[in-house]
């Protein structure tokens, strides 16, 4: 019997000898310039972090690579971020543009970070999906879409101009594997028609009353004596739930698969509390291999509120200053019956609930 | 003619190309040729080719391996099956390059040379291997010491935030806690047996570096109660060198309890909310308060089944501190009653709404508290119970 349940390996093995030395006795942190953060100690050490924007699919031959960049430089550590960057830690100054000019040559860009007391912003990596390389369930690629907009907001990445932070995420379906729904800019995989019932995979491999049981909207009714289901496509809103759940109940369409974009939502406590990402553009379009509708979208949302929003102010802050009308008139953006809420099941008595760290002692 | 018209022009552009990794990786393996080939497919006929998994699995373990086949095997038989592997990452996503390139050599060995680094939940995902490789594949990373993570219905794998390995707002030490409730619950990461999958996330202060109060069902945000630390001196600095710190700090306080005169930043911290703005913004002035602790919110998720949920106050404040017996109580107490009382893939939120925070509090044997919620309810229409009634 092979051993099991013996965990990950303790993080203690992987941490530099400047960060076990320093450990919870950081001091202050500042941006010597994009894409370079220099912490420093109670003891006065010094780390310097260089951050690195990835596609997150790495072949093993790439990571070997990233490791000898790491031996070299910043002997043999080195650091992923939450949103799939890449970060070299290293303690000699010195050595960080050699560092920075041997990674660039590799085609990975350094960016990525704020100076938060400048107020000047860079956009981060946008964290997302399997999509059509790896998932059964999208309406959408995901590697696709996000590789075709960083190479649009590419300058966003690299230098620090934006007012404020900016996160960007995409979810290949409503599943949400990668959770965007609180994103500043979301992009979400949504399909648009109902699942067609195959009976026969549906007889083989589901079972009814959890099939049944698993839409949202009871739009799925069980046939007994056929052994099936029907879909009330009336009722119908999409989501893929049952599919998930039951495989005789495909939703796949090419020509009406596509992506919904979602904005102004937030995770950090600054300022304003946490906030849910909102549809602003009901359905793009599939089109692959660049998506220049979504691009387009992206770029005029990003772009529109760079060029409107004070300093430190995210969209979701911007947007409650200005209001949501001034936003579809500057963005240009439809306003259309698809953006009013008729899902009809988050209970009414959550919207009480404190969602935030934001309270008094 | 290239094979691969469509994929080849995400090659372009400065950004880094998955299809270039794609391509390495299938310069020397015929299953990263076929995935290559099979998503070219799939940018041509706009859908996925993936199917739902079979149950596959290594010896002794229910999670950590995603099935997956193509739709498609006699036209691409290098990915008939091209199964994931959820393998747990160190807290923090901190590296040796020599355990970076142990993963490297097992994956070469017997996977596709794929990977995510990392995947949503944090894990290292190895992308793509045939069911008779997973065993001998498990077996050589845990002789390297890597085990699998979380996947189903299951207890998924914890993440973390920098904390204090690099971070000097960290309110507790978030690498341990993640890697102390990652090992004590294996049981429960390895062998899905609840109604749903449950996420843990665990940010060190309220900027929430890894979004757990949007992505897990247990969100453990560091925070503290007492007063932010000042040095006036770095204030006046910050002052000097063009910082309008009325504008850019005292003005954006959500709560407008900071006052600057020009020489003395003063704050009103009985009114202060702990957002982190002015402490983002004057890193080397302010720091947070000795009181430290986190707060525990309740019921992260996306969309899917009834609407996305931001996690939402449970215990305002707790100390955090190894061995962590307080959290374990509270995490222990929460699955039980969800276990018994949870219907078939039913987030805790969910189950939360249809038996109202009123159970969940009993069950968790808490008090009810202001900081619980932004309001008290607008209706009069509230349970009692026996005990209560004259």
């Amino acid at each position: 019997m092979p051993k099991t349940d013996f965990g990950p390996p303790k993080y203690t093995e992987m941490l530099p000898p400047v960060i076990k030395n320093n450990y919870g006795k950081w001091k202050y942190h500042e941006t010597v310039k994009p894409g370079v953060l220099k912490h420093v100690a109670e003891s006065g050490d010094v780390l310097y972090t260089v951050r690195v924007g990835s596609p997150r699919l790495l072949s093993i031959d790439t990571i070997r690579d990233i490791c000898d960049i790491a031996d070299k430089y910043c002997d043999g550590y080195l650091r992923f971020t939450s949103r799939n960057n890449i970060e070299f830690l290293l303690t000699d100054e010195s050595k960080i543009d050699a560092l920075i000019e041997e990674v660039e040559k590799l085609g990975f860009p350094v960016g990525g970070t704020r100076d938060t007391p400048a107020g000047k912003y860079a956009l981060s990596n946008i964290v997302h999906t399997q999509g059509w390389v790896h998932c059964h369930t999208p309406a959408t690629d995901a590697s696709g879409p996000v590789k075709a907009i960083m190479d649009e907001l590419f300058e966003y990445f690299k230098e620090m101009k934006l007012p404020a932070l900016c996160r960007i995420a995409l979810a290949c379906c409503a599943n949400m594997c990668g959770a965007v729904h609180a994103s500043d800019i979301a992009i979400v995989g949504i399909h648009r028609t109902p699942p067609r019932v195959n009976d026969d995979v549906v007889r083989r491999t589901c079972e009814l009353p959890s099939t049944a049981a698993s839409c949202p909207t009871a739009a799925i009714r069980i046939k007994a004596k056929e052994k099936t289901v029907v879909v009330d496509e009336e009722k119908c809103m999409y989501c893929g739930n049952c599919y998930t759940m039951c495989p005789g109940l495909p939703l796949f369409d090419p020509e009406n698969d596509g992506v919904a974009i979602m904005i102004a939502g937030k995770v950090s406590n600054a300022r304003h509390p946490p906030v849910l990402s909102k549809v602003v553009v009901p359905w793009l379009p599939n089109n692959p291999p660049r998506w220049p509708e979504v691009v387009d979208v992206i770029k005029k949302i990003l772009e529109t509120w760079a060029a409107n929003a004070r300093k430190h102010e995210r969209i979701a802050e911007w947007i409650e200053r200005i209001g949501w009308e001034k936003f579809f008139e500057l963005t240009g953006l439809e306003f259309t019956h698809h953006l009013i809420d008729d899902y009809r099941i988050t209970p009414y008595f959550y919207s009480s609930y404190r969602t935030t760290t934001q309270f008094r002692w | 003619m290239s094979e691969t018209p469509l994929l080849d022009e995400l090659e372009k552009g400065p950004w880094p190309s998955f299809v270039k990794e794609m391509k390495r990786a299938a310069e020397k393996n015929d299953m990263a040729k076929d995935a290559l080939r099979l998503l070219e497919r799939s940018y041509k006929d706009k859908i996925t080719h993936w199917k739902h998994g079979g149950l596959v699995a290594v010896v002794g373990y229910g999670a950590g391996v995603i099935g997956r086949y193509c739709d498609l095997p006699e036209e691409y038989p290098g990915v008939a099956h091209f199964h994931t592997m959820r393998v747990n990452q160190p807290s923090g996503w901190f590296y040796t390059t020599e355990a970076l390139r142990k993963i490297c050599d097992i994956w070469e060995k017997y996977g596709s040379g794929l990977t995510n680094m990392h995947g949503s939940t944090g894990d290292i995902i190895l992308l793509g291997t045939t069911t008779d490789n997973l065993q001998p594949c498990f077996d050589e990373l845990a002789e390297a010491g890597f085990d699998l993570g979380g996947s189903g219905s299951a207890f998924r794998t914890p993440s973390c935030c920098v904390g204090p390995a690099r971070c000097e707002w960290a309110c507790f030490d978030t690498l341990d806690l993640c890697y102390n409730l990652t090992m004590e619950y294996q049981m429960e990461l390895h062998r899905p047996m609840w109604p749903y999958k449950f996420k843990v996330k665990i940010s060190g202060c309220p900027n929430d570096c890894v979004a757990a109060i949007a992505r897990s069902d247990f969100a453990i945000i560091g925070t503290w109660r007492d007063e932010i630390k000042i040095d006036q001196d770095a204030v006046r600095e910050y002052a000097k060198n063009g910082m309008d710190i009325k504008s850019e700090v005292v003005d954006l306080c959500p709560t407008k309890c900071i006052e600057w005169d020009g020489n003395e930043l003063k704050i009103d911290n009985k009114n202060c909310v702990r957002c982190m703005h002015c402490i983002n913004k004057m890193p080397k002035a302010l720091r947070p308060g000795d009181d430290r602790g986190a707060t525990i919110l309740i019921g992260g998720k996306a969309p899917m089944l009834e609407g996305a949920v931001l996690g939402w106050v449970l215990v305002p404040f707790i100390k955090i501190e190894p061995p962590y017996d307080e959290i374990k109580e509270i995490l222990e107490n929460l699955w039980d009653w969800w276990d018994e009382e949870g219907k078939f893939r039913e987030r805790v939120a969910e189950l939360i709404w249809r038996k109202g925070m009123r159970e969940a509090l009993k069950v968790l044997g808490m008090k009810a508290d202001p900081r619980m919620v932004k309001e008290p309810r607008n209706n009069p229409f509230m349970f009692f119970e026996k005990e209560e009634l004259r």
